[in-house]
């Protein structure tokens, strides 16, 4: 287990961020484009049952269908470029050139086919998610380790033994990188998502405060989206370890 | 006499060539058998078709010309029939010592709950009474060597090929183990082949060693060990074996280049 002064250095180091904000933005004194901490907080407090009750559901169902979606798609596109060369030379290129695509400029046309329902942010979410699942997944199916292999053989294992019982123990530890990153990102691409069009959600209700120059109602949703991130990415963790008790 | 355990009938093999270098003869037209019950030292330089040897009995490999003969019979699939046990342990770091131990039973079917009872019997035999439901990073490098044995044996192979099992041990693990290894042997009476760089491990292992010096092998040096069963580890400094032991290693350094 963690210690908790392990704690220690990273919590000096945001409180005295904070603290520096706070001196900064009431220096400054203009709330509109640089509200202080104390704002924000102030302003969550506020709009605890707006955000919590009203625009955090639509914002996590855009998340959780768009990683679950990426992880059939991913894990699934990777279990079959490790099994047909053909299909890895088709698709390999593909996904690296899908993530030159600013998918920014992309999203307002996923508003246009797909409108303002869920599934245009649940696009912008999965195209941004979809390569580190895959690409750890592919790389973890393909590192299971060769005299293993050759060992399972000699005990007369199946093509359907050695991916059971050796490419997918061997993967798991990549798949687990992967969505540590997929989860993080998941949360900048449904915020995406809803600033381009939506009429829910913590990035579309940020977006509203912007027009209305209240710069702590900006403020306010993206604490909470991030708190999000860390939330899943901790459950992810905490997974993770679940699944390697073996490891030291 | 029963019928020898293994038998290479006029077997050539040759790697094809591939990038940078051009195709190996390793084998040509080699014969030799080895007895049910025997227990086989092979020695010899890298590079000399120890392992390669390994991979035809094994299955993973064809020869190019000729058959190889299990139990008497001619066996083009071989995987599955015999027992391999390879240099490095590869225990799965994600199964415990009980379910390393019954993979190859459960890849041949059996369930899991009588797998679990086969290798429950064996576990005292083997020294891993306690330790089933460890982990193999909990346990020390001659623990480790002995799941992986005991995996090998229970692939229930009467041929079992164990390839420098023991190299990546201190000397005095060593030691131990290749006296648990005989006492194994003598009880469960199957057929060994070993591979091993060290002469001293050959000649108080085995019946008789394999010699192997270079690659294309027509055929090798074979010497019986003039000991008798069962064995003491004092045994190999006995003057005979002392000879026999410079002559081996004359045998391959006049081979091998500094």
């Amino acid at each position: 287990m963690k210690q908790w002064k392990d704690y220690i250095a990273p919590a000096l180091l945001i409180l005295t961020g904070l603290v520096l904000w706070e001196v900064v933005a009431r220096i400054i004194g203009l709330a509109f484009i640089l509200p202080s901490p104390t704002q924000v907080a102030v302003k969550l407090w506020d709009l605890r049952s707006v955000l919590l009750i009203g625009h955090l559901p639509a914002t996590l169902s855009v998340i959780l269908t768009g990683l679950l979606l990426s992880i059939l798609l991913g894990v699934g596109l990777a279990v079959w470029m490790n099994t047909s060369k053909t299909a890895e030379k088709a698709f390999y290129p593909i996904l690296i050139a899908s993530q030159t695509i600013p998918i920014i400029a992309l999203a307002p046309i996923f508003v246009l086919w797909f409108g303002y329902s869920i599934w245009s942010k649940v696009a912008v979410t999965l195209l941004i998610t979809f390569f580190p699942i895959t690409v750890n997944t592919f790389d973890g199916l393909r590192s299971s380790n060769k005299e293993l292999r050759d060992l399972l053989y000699t005990m007369g294992a199946t093509r359907k033994d050695i991916f059971f019982k050796l490419d997918v123990p061997s993967a798991l530890p990549h798949f687990f990188s992967g969505l540590k990153v997929a989860v993080t990102l998941s949360v900048i691409g449904a915020a995406i998502g809803e600033w381009l069009g939506a009429q829910a959600g913590l990035g579309y209700f940020s977006r509203r405060m912007m027009t209305q120059f209240d710069g702590a109602g900006v403020f306010a949703p993206i604490v909470l989206l991030s708190i999000v991130g860390i939330v899943l990415f901790l459950f992810v963790n905490l997974l993770e370890k679940l699944a390697f008790k073996w490891r030291k | 006499m029963s019928k020898p355990a293994l038998q290479f009938e006029k077997i050539s093999f040759t790697y094809p060539p591939s990038k940078g270098s051009d195709e190996k003869v390793i084998f040509d037209n080699l014969d030799f058998q080895v007895n049910t019950g025997e227990f086989v030292c092979i020695i010899g330089p890298s590079g000399s078709g120890k392992t390669t040897l390994f991979k035809l009995v094994t299955g993973l490999m064809q020869p190019t010309i000729g058959s190889i003969l299990l139990n008497g019979e001619n066996e083009e699939k071989r995987l599955g029939k015999v027992g391999y046990m390879p240099q490095q342990d590869l225990l799965m770091p994600w199964r415990t010592i009980m379910d390393n131990a019954a993979l190859p039973l459960e890849i041949k079917g059996i369930p899991k709950k009588e797998a679990q009872t086969q290798v429950r019997q064996l576990l005292d035999e083997f020294g891993l009474t306690g330790v089933e439901n460890k982990y193999p990073s909990d346990l020390s490098g001659g623990m480790r060597q002995r799941v992986s044995f005991l995996r090998t044996v229970l692939s229930g192979s009467n041929v079992l090929l164990l390839d420098e099992p023991f190299s990546s041990l201190d000397a005095i693990t060593r030691l131990n183990m290749q006296e648990w290894l005989l006492n194994q042997w003598e009880k469960y009476k199957s057929t060994v082949l070993f591979i091993t760089h060290d002469v001293d491990e050959a000649l108080f292992l085995a019946d008789r060693v394999f010699v192997f010096t270079e690659a294309p092998i027509q055929q090798f040096y074979e010497l019986k060990v003039p000991l008798e069963r069962p064995r003491q580890l004092k045994d190999i400094h006995k003057t005979k074996v002392i000879e026999l032991k410079e002559y081996l290693i004359d045998q391959l350094r006049s081979r091998v280049l500094p």
